[in-house]
């Protein structure tokens, strides 16, 4: 029970400052997640974190699988209520008064006042993913050539999510044929 | 008439007539709403869902306008919450009040958070393998990418002026670089700078 409120006390907080999609708070959900409370490992954040994004759905539903694996059903049931509840009654709230405002001044500034918070906070999210990653400099060069193919091409997501995996596996079979390790 | 007929006469003239944005095909129903939220949530990877709304529900079905759609979108965008999430609440809401709204956004999530469950099962039995952990590490570092090139795609669209500019640098160092909590510099930041913008917009 006791557990249950931590993992509440973890996901509620976070789901008001989720502007911008799921990825934002991906740093911040880490830094509990891994630093404050100790429930996971880095690395098993990082599969984590690549398993939220190869399933369908959306990402932000991290917070089911971190539920699930730190509490079982009810963790899961925790952390994903928590996450989505407070948020998707302002938005039905929202969604019931707006017409009647429309173009009102204080749409506009939350529109242009938000945009730039929610990007440094989705760069950060990428940046500390990137710092925390698993495989070296290996894993660091596949994140950044992703990037780049991400922003200038439009490749399926998954295909690349396997290339990824692929990539790694085979930098990591050559460093073994020259004795090194890279984990 | 037939439904194709519609859909055909709707794309290739400007809609002059009522019945060219007449709904195509069924009306929403509370159950149908559900199914088509869980098949977008079941067949989305990797982001794009709301390419996927817009097609489903303004160009296919025509059962919300594209100009209602986009104001739902700057919407979900503006406000807290997983954009897709809020997206489903607003459509939902827009076709079948509240009950719409529920079915939606549970169609949007329980799927998919029942699947990611049981890859997630599935994994951490196959982590026991030093393959599955060589893999894993080499989608992360691909996923990763994601997150990357979102931040730089949402960078670009901050105005080339010091203001916003400063902003978005100053969380980025504070959440990124300083790791502070990120409810704070929400609340203190988005605070300031939606009171800026707010007081800019006074002027003419």
């Amino acid at each position: 029970m006791r557990l249950l409120l931590h993992i509440a006390g973890v996901f509620a907080p976070l789901s008001i400052v989720t502007i911008g999609g799921g990825q934002a708070i991906i740093a911040d959900i880490q830094r509990q997640v891994v630093d404050v409370h100790g429930w996971m490992t880095h690395a098993q954040f990082a599969s984590d974190f690549a398993i939220s994004r190869m399933a369908p759905g959306p990402g932000s539903l991290l917070a089911t699988l971190i539920g699930w694996q730190v509490a079982g059903f009810w963790g899961a049931v925790v952390a994903t209520l928590s996450l989505l509840a407070p948020t998707s009654i302002l938005m039905f709230a929202v969604a019931h008064t707006w017409t009647r405002y429309k173009g009102a001044r204080w749409q506009l500034a939350l529109e242009r006042g938000l945009r730039p918070i929610a990007a440094g906070m989705i760069l950060a999210a990428g940046w500390v993913l990137l710092r925390t990653l698993d495989g070296g400099w290996a894993a660091r060069t596949i994140a950044v050539a992703s990037t780049v193919l991400l922003l200038n091409t439009r490749v399926n997501p998954l295909l690349l999510l396997l290339c990824g995996a692929l990539v790694l596996l085979g930098a990591n079979e050559l460093m073994h044929a020259f004795g090194a390790n890279m984990f | 008439m037939p439904k194709r007929l519609v859909s055909v006469s709707s794309r290739g003239t400007a809609p002059a007539s009522a019945s060219a944005d007449a709904p195509v095909g069924p009306p929403p129903t509370v159950l149908r709403l559900f199914l088509i939220f869980s098949r977008i949530g079941l067949t989305s990877f990797g982001g794009g869902l709301s390419g996927w709304l817009l097609r489903e529900f303004v160009q296919d079905r025509h059962w919300i306008s594209e100009e209602e759609f986009l104001n739902g979108l700057s919407l979900s965008q503006a406000l807290p919450g997983i954009n897709v999430k809020n997206m489903a609440i607003w459509m939902g809401y827009r076709l079948m009040g509240w009950q719409g709204a529920a079915a939606s956004v549970t169609g949007i999530i329980l799927p998919p958070a029942i699947v990611i469950i049981l890859i997630g099962t599935l994994f951490s039995v196959l982590l026991h393998f030093s393959l599955t952990h060589v893999l894993l590490a080499g989608a992360a570092a691909a996923a990763t990418g994601l997150s990357l090139s979102m931040g730089v795609t949402t960078a670009r669209r901050v105005p080339r002026r010091l203001l916003p500019l400063g902003f978005m640098v100053a969380t980025f160092v504070s959440v990124g670089l300083l790791r502070l909590p990120l409810v704070w510099v929400v609340l203190g930041g988005g605070a300031l700078s939606v009171l800026i913008e707010y007081l800019k917009l006074r002027k003419p």
